[in-house]
């Protein structure tokens, strides 16, 4: 579990974040939802200690994030923050195996070699393992980021706007794989997401913010309704059902 | 490919101690020649790992210590001791403790003014580099101005650290020197594999549980080290580094330290005994090899920031 007590954050004087608190339910998918501005990434990068927290507690599975050394959380949660250019010229495996870093310091061993193919595998890369990482498209480097995350093999994994640049298929694929990670493998993950309907047909538990604050929480089917999303994002939506999830209509 | 590097720089070495030598007075051709040897040695490989070791920290691949005015700072501090302490005063100091003594005042001030640039400005690149090279002007315009308002007979004193020769060296900092660039090499050596996660930038290193504020400030340090060491040797040579970072990138082709920082500190060694060699005993010192290294460096510096590879 991962709780929140009283987090507020500001970047250059405009606060961001309003006195938080809340809870990341353990083994479950869950959503952090809301419209550009309300706060999602910054929660996200607090919790993934990539921000120094200015004020209120964070702890991820027992670990408070302002005091556990940097290395042990490491091997707790594994962050993918939004994605930025990487200085180096790195092959995609190369980055992938940078995923094993917290578990082996700079010693490689087999096993570690190992999973570091299971990762390219499950996100279709092993064709691409040789390849440059600026000689690749937006979405596969994406894929490769995420398959670095996946690497590190913790109980938590914390992404920010994973679908950014993935086509429709590696979005669906990307979302079953998560979904398998928490239903069999017993792993809790947080993404933020701005397709809603991803997070309606995988999510267990969405939480919705707004100008910093937390303005619903629960189950996909207790959040995404028509009354509460159209108050989130201040536009009308319609959301039907499909297949026993709710699906929202919002093109229209 | 290391290797054959290290072959290539044993000829070189052998070509340069031993050619010509008559029956004259061997033991004192070859202390001359050894003790050029290994200033020429010493300082390329300061200033091949420093160049890789700052290039690391600021994720950039065209900048490089000099171009952020690091020598630019160690001239000033030189400027400041002459200016408190008189020519005269400064010669009375004991060399090695002096030396030291600067290196630490060095690495504390770098670290912290280009450590607080560099955790601060990291998300604007742009601002982070101009506000060096700006420093690094600052610098050059402070220890100008301190040598205008100096005695000329102790200007002499801080000329000698202001511009780049490699014909003379100071004998008495060799040990120091040598000594020390040891150290901190081995000390990058030892943090190679943390440097390739620092490398991918602050984000996914965090992720990865590196230290990243202490890792940055530590490697700043060894950067001021280094520069200090080679700036004090032979004085600063802004563009080196850079040809030196690019062919190791170049003849590597791996991002890992391990391989890039041994090989900077090669191909910098084989580049200024070659460079020496070819214009002290072949071209008869018609130029100098500070002017030639920083008119190719000057250029490949173009070169990079026409190809758009600043970032």
């Amino acid at each position: 579990m991962i709780q929140i007590q009283g987090v507020s954050h500001a970047i250059g004087g405009t606060p961001i974040l309003h006195d938080i608190t809340t809870t990341l339910p353990k083994g479950r998918l869950t959503a952090l939802i809301g419209p550009n501005g309300a706060g999602k990434s910054t929660l996200l990068r607090l919790v993934g200690r990539l921000e120094p927290l200015q004020q209120g507690r964070i702890t991820v599975a027992g670990h408070d994030v302002a005091t556990t050394p940097t290395d042990r959380l490491a091997r707790v949660m594994a962050i993918l923050g939004q994605q930025t250019a990487i200085a180096s010229r790195l092959r995609l495996a190369e980055l992938v195996a940078f995923g094993r870093w917290p578990h082996h310091k700079g010693r490689p061993g087999p096993q570690d070699q190992a999973q570091v193919w299971l990762a390219l595998k499950a996100f279709a890369l092993t064709d691409l393992a040789d390849r440059f990482l600026d000689e690749v498209s937006g979405g596969q480097a994406q894929r490769a980021h995420i398959a670095m995350a996946w690497a590190q093999d913790t109980d938590w994994m914390l992404l920010d706007e994973p679908l950014n640049n993935l086509d429709m298929s590696h979005a669906r694929s990307l979302m079953a794989r998560l979904r398998g990670l928490v239903d069999q493998g017993g792993r809790s993950v947080a993404i933020v997401v701005h397709e809603i309907n991803y997070a309606a047909a995988w999510a267990d538990h969405v939480i919705a913010l707004k100008g910093g604050r937390v303005v619903a929480q629960g189950t996909a089917a207790e959040v995404l309704t028509e009354a509460r999303l159209s108050e989130l994002y201040e536009t009308p939506i319609r959301v039907g059902t499909h297949q026993g999830r709710p699906l929202v209509l919002h093109h229209a | 490919m290391l290797g054959a590097m290290a072959l290539l720089l044993a000829g070189l070495s052998a070509v340069w101690m031993l050619q010509g030598i008559g029956g004259g007075n061997r033991g004192f051709i070859l202390g001359l020649r050894g003790t050029k040897l290994a200033a020429l040695v010493t300082v390329a490989t300061a200033i091949g790992v420093a160049t890789i070791l700052f290039q690391t920290v600021a994720s950039n691949r065209v900048l490089t210590p000099s171009i952020m005015g690091f020598d630019a700072l160690y001239v000033l501090l030189q400027t400041g001791l002459v200016v408190v302490l008189g020519g005269a005063g400064l010669a009375g100091l004991p060399p090695g403790p002096k030396f030291l003594s600067e290196i630490a005042v060095m690495t504390v001030l770098a670290s912290l003014l280009f450590g607080t640039l560099l955790l601060r400005g990291a998300r604007d690149v742009p601002r982070m580099i101009l506000t060096g090279v700006i420093l690094g002007v600052l610098f050059r315009s402070l220890s100008g101005f301190l040598g205008r308002i100096l005695d000329p007979n102790e200007f002499a004193v801080v000329q000698s650290v202001s511009f780049a020769s490699f014909n003379r060296v100071d004998a008495t900092l060799l040990p120091w020197a040598a000594a020390i660039t040891a150290a901190a090499v081995l000390a990058a050596w030892r943090l190679s594999a943390r440097l390739d996660v620092l490398a991918l930038g602050r984000d996914p290193a965090v992720s990865l549980g590196l230290a990243h504020r202490g890792m940055v400030l530590g490697v700043l340090g060894l950067v001021a080290v280094l520069v200090s060491v080679s700036t004090a040797l032979v004085g600063p040579v802004p563009f080196f580094g850079l040809i030196v970072a690019g062919l190791a990138h170049g003849l590597m082709r791996s991002a890992r330290h391990a391989a890039l920082l041994p090989a900077a500190a090669l191909s910098a060694a084989i580049l200024l005994v070659g460079g020496q060699w070819l214009f002290e005993r072949q071209l008869g010192q018609a130029a100098t090899l500070s002017v030639v290294v920083e008119f190719a460096g000057g250029l490949f510096f173009l070169y990079l920031l026409l190809k758009g590879r600043i970032r």
